[in-house]
Formats: C-alpha cells, structure tokens, sequence
C-alpha cells in the first residue's frame, strides 16, 4: 500500500507483532508452556491489527466494520461449535479463508494498480500470491470436504491427470507472464487494453482455483494431514508474497514462519510415513486399484470374539497397549476408552497408548482426542518408545486403527504402505482389534494382521464396544 | 531494485526463523501448532485492512469486504480453535521432561 501513511510508530508496531509471533512458536513447541504461546501469538495480531487500523490513514470505514463483524462472528462460532473429532477440517477451512483472503488483497491490489503500470517485481509478487491464495482456498475446501465425508475420501484419479494438472499450470503460469510483461510495456494503459488485462487476470484466478481442486482430487483421505499441513504452508507463502506486493513487512515476516513451520511439519509428516513428499502428492496410493481388485476376496481366517471374552482377556493382562485411530474419533469412544483404562488400572492393570506419527487425519490428532478424555499426558507412547515394548504386552487393544498397525509394510514389497513404519502390534501376546467392519482402512488394502493367530476381532462401534468392556470387566 | 532486495532479505531470514524455532517440537503438539501457525497468517487481515481502507471502486469493495471477512475468520476462528485444543492440556501437562 504505497499511499497509505507508513508511519514509524506503525512500523514499530510490525516488528513488536514479528516478535510475538516468533515468541508464541516457540512456546508452542513445548507442552507446558503452548497455551502461553497461543496467547502471546494472539496479542502480536492484537498489536498488529490495532496498529493498521489506528496508523495507516484508513479513510473508509464501512467495508471494514462490516468485514470484521462478519468475520468475528463466523470464525467465533464455527470454533466454537465444532466437535474435536471435526478438529481437521475446521483447520482446513480456516486455512482456506485466510488463502482466499490473501489471493484477494492481491486482486484487489492489481485492480487498483494496473490502470497506472505496475512494476515487474510488484507484479510477480501480486500474481504469485493471487495463483497461490487461490490454490490454498479452493485445495483447501476440497481437503474438507474428504474429511467431512461429504464427497468420498478414496483417491480420484482418471487416465492423463496429470497431463491435465500440467495442462492447467501451464495456462496460469502463460497468463501471469503475460500480464505482468504487459504491465511493463504498456503504461498507462485504457480502453481496450485495460479491460482485456482485468478479464486476463481473473480468468488466471479460476484456472488456479481448478488447479486446487484437481490438486488434492486423486489424494486419498489417509494423506489428508500430509496435505492440509502442505495447504497451511501455501497460504504462508501466500500471505508473504502479498506483503511483497503490498510492501509490508509483517506480513513478510508472518508468511514466511508459517510456510517455513508447514514444510517443516510436511517433512515430518512425510518422514513418519517414510514416503517422500512427491509420492503422497502425486503417487496417490496409484496402486489402490490393483490391490482392491487383487485382495476383494478379503482375509478369509478372522476369529471374532464376544465381548466376555475380551474382557477376561484384558481384566487379568499384565500390560494393556491401547492403540487408537480414527475409528476412535468416529465413535466418540476417547472417554469410554479413559473409562476402560481406569476400571484397568484399579485392578492393577498398566495401560499405556501408543500413538503413531499419522494415526487419525492429522498429526497429534489422537492426543487432543485422549487429552479431552482426561488421558495422562505421560500415558501416551510415541511410536519409537512403545514398539520395543509389544513383545512384553499381553494385550494390544487396537481401536479403529488399521492402516498403521497393517505388519505388511514391513513385509510385503508389493504393498502400496510398504516402507510405512508401522506399530508393532502384531508382536503382542494377543491382539483385539475393535472394527465396526471387515471394510479395509484409507489406503484401501488388506490387512494381514487379522488373520494372524494372536489376533482376535471384535465387531462394532467402538463406542458401544468399548462401554461393553468396560461393563463386563467390572464384572470379571 | 534495493526494495525488493530488503524484502526478500526479510523473507528468506524469517524462512530460517521458522524452520528453527519449531524444529523441536513434540508430536503431541503437531495439531495445536498447525493451528496456531493457521491463525498467525491470518496476518493477511493488516494488508485486507490496508486494501479495503482506501475504498476502491465497485469490484475491487466487494473484493476487499470479502477478504476481510475471510481474514477475520481466519484470525478469530484460528486462535479460538487453538485455544480450545489446548485447554484439554491444561492441569495435566506437567511437562516430561
């Protein structure tokens, strides 16, 4: 915003939000000091917000009473109201409002601009942020969507994808050049030409906005944290790029943490799975097709067990492994399963949970989930600590897991998971596996486990599978 | 150009801020840190803010009443979710350390 009045003290203020933000992350990184970080991270927006309002000049106030009013109450009320189990894809929208946001500040910019000329720097800067604000937004709400199980969380993949994904890129990328050049050559521009640049520019916006949705179309639901992670990352390059545009160096420096932290927890993610980046983006679990087709027969030799049983299984066990995945969150079943390790515990049963890297749709999704179940912090195992200790456990109790505890990808090379670390649950002396179905997991393969001797399955909704045990273990 | 220089100094510092400041972080605070990093670029309101406050003609007001509404979700919803997701540590986080 070149006219608006970039005061000193406004300037200041920037850096003091810079500052906070910074301060808040690394608060964040640490369990008992995270609340103090969100905390600290909010007053720097606080500073910064109050800063632009009461220091730039601002000479019409109506659209931006109104915005924030909206906004407030929208953003107030769905966080609010959201379950934790829908935690994922309130994230997703929120990241998507702000990638939206960020690609409209910057048309709204070159709208103002372009009559005049605009320089090639601003005008990379504008056309970047408006391609990569519209990819976030709409990725984002296709990213929702496959989480809301409003549209089917299986890949969708037809022949020649990614000839089409080229295809589209390539358009966007032939328009931004062009009307970047266009703006060099050209000013001051009328007519004819200024019509053709504005219509130029928002045909690039709907193209990067197909982009999105083909983007994350053939990526499968057990991905989705790896992308909503990779999402979060572009609305920081997004919003950075639009402080470029606007000169503004909070919003550089703001943008540029977020993407930097969003790749850094992609990697992670990435490395959990032990698949590289380009393999979740653009291998797709390819072989989901062959593989359904391969195993539709599905595992012949699974024993179920009755609930009596289970419950004497668990009732006289040494050491219990809880091991929890979506199916959980679906259910609802974090405190019944807390009600469960309690009634354990009083007959001196350990319980312990292990919690792997991807389990659920996002990272340290089961964490929030048990620690609204009251779950002891220290009770929850990452993967590398509790894999040593299956061979001691007399009882694994997977619950609504599938994919990470699948043994084949530590042996079957054709497997799409091959190379996935995995909990070891098949190492247990016995293993219980609550599932509502014999229906194969998110990455759409057979799970060897089930058919393994030590395991046993226990039919139905966790929920109400889990209450069971906990009735007929206090009567065990 | 010096000014786009300065700028990408500033962004390629920050890039290296962010890459440092969360490298430790523990699984367990993946999901309330992605959050958290979610609200912070709501940012974007300051330059939605800087936009809308000019007032620009028809198109460019309903683009900018739309961005800061957006933002707006993005800043409130993104802290207030994040806030809720860390409540539930509270009085049981005494730190393993």
């Amino acid at each position: 915003m070149t006219e608006a009045v970039s005061s000193y003290w406004v300037d200041l203020a920037y850096l003091v939000t810079g500052v906070l933000f910074i301060l808040g992350l690394r608060y964040l990184s640490s369990p008992a000091t995270a609340r103090l970080g969100n905390r600290v991270a909010a007053a720097g927006m606080l500073v910064g917000l109050l800063a632009t309002l009461i220091g730039t000049g601002i000479v019409s106030w109506w659209i931006i009473v109104a915005g924030m009013v909206l906004g407030t109450a929208i953003g107030l009320f769905s966080a609010l109201r959201v379950k934790m189990t829908a935690m994922p894809q309130m994230v997703a929208l929120f990241n998507g409002a702000g990638g939206g946001a960020a690609a409209l500040v910057s048309t709204a910019e070159f709208l103002s601009q372009y009559r005049a000329g605009i320089s090639y720097d601003q005008g990379i800067a504008i056309a970047l942020s408006a391609i990569i604000g519209c990819l976030s937004f709409s990725g984002s709400i296709i990213a929702f969507l496959k989480l809301q199980e409003l549209m089917t969380g299986r890949p969708i993949t037809y022949p020649g994808q990614q000839v089409v994904n080229a295809f589209v890129l390539l358009v966007i990328l032939g328009a931004a050049v062009a009307i970047i050049a266009r703006q060099g050559v050209l000013p001051p521009m009328a007519g004819y030409a200024v019509q053709s640049s504005a219509l130029a520019f928002v045909g690039m916006l709907a193209f990067a906005l197909i982009l999105g949705v083909l983007f994350v179309l053939p990526i499968g639901g057990a991905d989705m944290p790896v992308v909503i992670s990779l999402l979060n990352s572009f609305t920081g390059l997004a919003v950075a790029l639009t402080g470029i545009a606007l000169g503004n160096n909070v919003l550089i420096i703001s943008g540029a943490l977020v993407g930097a932290s969003g790749t850094l927890l992609t990697i992670l993610m990435g490395k959990a799975m032990n698949r590289s980046l380009t393999n979740v983006l653009f291998g797709a679990f390819g072989a989901v097709k062959t593989s359904a087709a391969a195993g539709a027969g599905g595992p012949q030799n699974v024993r179920s067990a009755t609930l009596d049983d289970v419950a004497t299984m668990l009732a006289y066990a040494g050491q219990v492994v809880v091991v929890p995945g979506y199916g959980m969150a679906v259910a609802q079943a974090q405190h019944s399963v807390k009600k469960l390790a309690d009634e354990l515990e009083k007959r001196g049963v350990a319980v312990k949970y292990a919690i792997h890297p991807v389990a659920g749709r996002m990272p340290g999704h089961m964490n929030v989930l048990l620690a609204e179940a009251n779950v002891p912090y220290p009770a929850l195992y990452d993967m590398e600590d509790i894999n040593p200790e299956f061979p001691q456990t007399d009882v694994a109790l997977v619950i609504g897991a599938n994919d990470v505890t699948n043994p084949a990808a530590r042996n079957v090379e054709s497997s799409p998971i091959y190379g996935m670390p995995i909990l070891d649950v098949d190492r247990a002396n016995n293993v219980v596996v609550l599932k509502r179905s014999m229906r194969s997991g998110f990455a759409g393969i057979d799970n060897p486990l089930y058919e393994l001797p030590n395991c046993v399955m226990l039919f139905g909704d966790a929920k109400s599978s889990v209450d069971g045990l906990v009735t007929a273990v206090k009567g065990a | 150009m010096p000014h786009l220089v300065a700028e990408l100094t500033v962004f390629i510092l920050a890039v290296f801020v962010g890459f440092e400041v969360i490298s430790k972080v523990p699984t367990t605070l993946h999901t309330p840190l992605m959050s958290a990093t979610n609200a912070i670029h709501g940012i974007v309101l300051v330059g939605a803010l800087l936009v809308a406050g000019v007032a620009y003609p028809p198109l460019g007001a309903v683009f900018s009443l739309i961005a800061v509404t957006l933002a707006t979700i993005n800043v409130v919803g993104g802290f207030a979710v994040t806030e809720r997701m860390l409540q539930m540590f509270k009085a049981r986080a005494p730190a393993k350390k």
